[in-house]
């Protein structure tokens, strides 16, 4: 019944792009934001309708057309819906939808309006593809088109060099990581002869772990996924990402994009858990992203950059949640995240707003009373993401860092750390942003106001969701049903089997330690942030003032982008001015232009010989021809 | 293709040699006559298309397809030396303001 309706999800976003993009200087603004957000509202609603028939009667795929083929190389336009890519629909359009509305009031006053509009249905065009595909050729196809459109969203104002930049930026890492996605699709087609997903993974089941060619697919595939999900060493494009509108800051940062990697990974599970030592590395790399990320964090002033970085950090606890195993914990965290980073950017969105586009948290303060529903909504997304119970945070982070105390107690506790400087560079940002007296200039002070309510309404339903969205996996020992655990239970079952043997159980008495702990740290950290930013009031420097050494590193971002700067760049354009210079002007054109001149030298003096008569030359050539015809035929 | 074979052998082999000849030393007349050099580059391709008629011809009448094929090639040679030689044509009208090939002696000096 739904089923017929399936294809409908992607292409409404898809006209939504034709319309607004042939019309985008024609149609008035009111239509152009109205058909941008309800063409991801219709989306929205048959997604509700899929995501009820899959709970009811399980996972379907819907064929629509064969695509390509070729010798053995068959790749149906089909579509999979199964309970991992119907909670993705629901994240994508819900929380896509709520960003589409609140953009009509944000970008209410740009000129690019109606372009803006489309690049952001194209994006979530791109994004069902990506989610809702049933081989990997498909999801290849939104997956590079997410790459696509986060370039045109992020380098939206491109008339400021640096933003232009920052959008090549993301093109280019992204590139690098989609290239190992690629080649890692070749590898997957060459030994299950199918990129299928139902295909390949029910010929994995039968291989043994550890079997070298799928060592080497499920690395590519992570290369592939650090790209797109900002992992190291391919994260520094994330924060750049801020450059663009704070909308699609929070698009590409929640709903879709950086989601994309822990999808893939999660929707091939099979293979990872077949391959332990790429178990292992994306557990390391996610943690060395989450720590790093969050000690870059806790100094920036910048408040998108505070919440770039946190959302590479929470990227990093989800690939600790799937390199664990712990692929539900996992997905689980990608879809509170969702919720609460979404609402936290929208909040500095409306922050921004309100002071007059600026972005410094040191010209911020004080901003409580002035906007008071964008204050208590972002006070919720923050004490949610912080992991301090009941709120969605909480729940997810916990799930995850219950399964890698199973795993390992040293990443545990390298990851509780990393909770409590979550929670601290939080409240940092919210003590600096909303506690205080404001420091801006009198015009901005003058000017302060809340947000119009297409901006708060967003936020608001966000906020609940943020409260809420934890309650749907609520693990045993607190008298919860593990709701989306069961629910996505099919979709893991076959990494589930083979996991079994391979975890301790925790026992419940311990489970409870391990929240406590966390919990404990976390309040901790918002209790040292209390006391260094609000009882001494202390303020971050200025930039022309000396920091502390370790203040400096991280306020530098421990100097990463001048690390591949020096390490990449620099080298690259060495060799390219050396082919430049030496190979091509010396070598190639000195080469060339000395045939030339010799000919010219070598002729220099020859040429007098000639009358330079033209006609007498043609009279002549005539003449030989005859010659030698008449002596050809004469001499027999 | 045989009935096409059998058209052109209604007319004997000899009228078309003498037609060639004909187109052919037109050709050469014109090249020897003329000093405009795109007049000559047209007499040029007379002659040019005075053996691709007589290839053709013969492929005919012996019934071997390689003469016609021949002519392919010869008019792909043709096409790149029409483009050689018309951008030179062009670049002695800049140079000189004129086409007269008999302008063309400032080597020598």
């Amino acid at each position: 019944m739904v089923n017929n309706y399936i294809w409908l999800i992607p292409v409404l976003p898809l006209i939504g792009f034709l319309i607004n993009g042939v019309g985008r200087n024609s149609l008035s603004k009111g239509l152009i934001g109205f058909v941008g957000s309800a063409v991801v509202f219709a989306s929205f609603c048959i997604s509700v309708a899929a995501f009820l028939q899959v709970s009811k009667t399980g996972g379907f795929t819907v064929d629509l057309f064969d695509w390509i083929k070729v010798g053995s190389l068959r790749v149906p336009f089909s579509f999979l819906v199964d309970q991992l890519s119907s909670i993705m629909l629901l994240i994508i359009t819900g929380v896509g939808f709520l960003i589409h509305v609140y953009s009509t009031g944000y970008m209410h006053d740009d000129a690019g309006f109606g372009k803006f509009f489309s690049y952001l249905n194209l994006f979530v065009f791109f994004m069902l593809l990506l989610v809702m595909g049933s081989n990997y050729v498909v999801m290849f196809i939104g997956w590079e088109g997410v790459g696509l459109c986060s370039y045109l969203l992020i380098g939206f104002w491109y008339s400021n060099p640096s933003y232009a930049d920052a959008a090549k930026k993301a093109f280019v890492m992204n590139r690098i990581g989609d290239l190992g996605f690629l080649i890692g699709i070749f590898v997957i087609f060459n030994a299950f002869g199918s990129v299928a997903y139902l295909d390949v993974f029910h010929k994995a089941e039968s291989l043994h772990s550890g079997n070298s060619t799928v060592l080497l697919i499920t690395i590519l595939l992570f290369i592939g996924a650090t790209g797109k999900s900002a992992q190291i060493p391919l994260f520094t494009w994330l924060p750049d990402a801020m450059a663009g509108p704070t909308p699609v800051s929070a698009l590409i940062h929640a709903a879709t994009m950086v989601t994309a990697g822990v999808y893939m990974i999660a929707r091939s599970n099979i293979l990872f858990t077949l391959a332990p030592i790429t178990m292992h590395i994306i557990a390391v790399i996610g943690l060395m992203t989450l720590v790093l990320a969050a000690l870059i964090a806790i100094t920036q002033t910048d408040i998108k950059k505070v919440l770039a970085y946190s959302t590479v950090s929470q990227l990093g606890y989800m690939f600790l949640g799937l390199g664990v195993g712990a692929y539900t914990g996992a997905f689980f965290h990608v879809l509170t995240h969702a919720f609460f980073k979404a609402l936290l950017f929208l909040g500095a969105g409306s922050v921004i707003h309100a002071v007059s586009g600026e972005q410094d948290m040191r010209n911020m303060g004080g901003l409580r009373g002035k906007l008071p529903v964008t204050f208590a909504t972002m006070l919720i997304g923050t004490i949610a993401i912080a992991g301090i119970p009941p709120f969605a945070g909480f729940f997810s982070k916990d799930e995850i860092l219950a399964h890698v105390y199973a795993h390992n107690p040293v990443l545990w506790v390298i990851g509780v750390l990393g909770a409590m400087l979550t929670s601290f560079y939080m409240f940092r940002m919210m003590f600096l942003t909303f506690w205080g007296k404001f420091r801006g200039t009198h015009e901005q002070e003058h000017h302060l106001h809340e947000s119009p309510s297409s901006i708060t309404i967003p936020l608001i339903v966000l906020a609940i969701l943020s409260v809420v969205g934890g309650f749907i996996n609520v693990p045993e020992i607190m008298g919860g049903g593990h709701w989306l655990q069961n629910f996505l239970a099919p979709v893991f079952k076959a990494s589930t089997a083979l996991q079994r043997g391979e975890t301790i159980e925790t026992s419940s008495s311990t489970e409870w330690a391990l929240m406590g702990v966390s919990v404990v740290g976390a309040i901790i950290a918002l209790i040292w942030a209390y006391g260094k930013y609000i009882s001494k009031g202390q303020l971050p420097v200025a930039d022309t003032e000396e920091r502390p050494a370790f203040t400096s590193l991280s306020y530098n971002k421990f100097y990463i982008d001048e690390i591949y700067d020096n390490l990449i760049r620099k080298p690259l354009d060495a060799l390219s001015v050396f082919f430049y210079k030496i190979v091509d002007l010396l070598g190639i054109d000195g080469f060339v232009n000395g045939l030339g001149k010799g000919s010219m030298e070598a002729s220099k003096d020859l040429r007098l010989l000639q009358s330079g008569n033209v006609g007498f030359y043609i009279f002549m050539m005539v003449i030989g021809i005859i010659a030698v015809l008449v002596y050809n035929i004469f001499r027999f | 293709m045989d009935t096409l074979t059998q058209n052109i052998q209604t007319i004997p082999l000899n009228h078309y040699i003498i037609l060639c000849a004909i187109i052919f030393a037109i050709g050469v007349t014109g090249v020897l006559i003329r000093r405009n050099a795109i007049v000559i580059f047209m007499s040029v391709e007379l002659m040019l298309n005075a053996v691709n008629l007589l290839l053709t011809v013969f492929s005919a009448y012996r019934g071997d397809a390689t003469g016609q094929v021949f002519v392919f090639f010869i008019m792909a040679l043709a096409a790149a030396e029409v483009a050689v030689g018309l951008s030179i044509i062009v670049m002695i009208y800049r140079n000189t303001n004129s086409l007269d090939i008999n302008v063309l002696n400032r080597l020598k000096h």
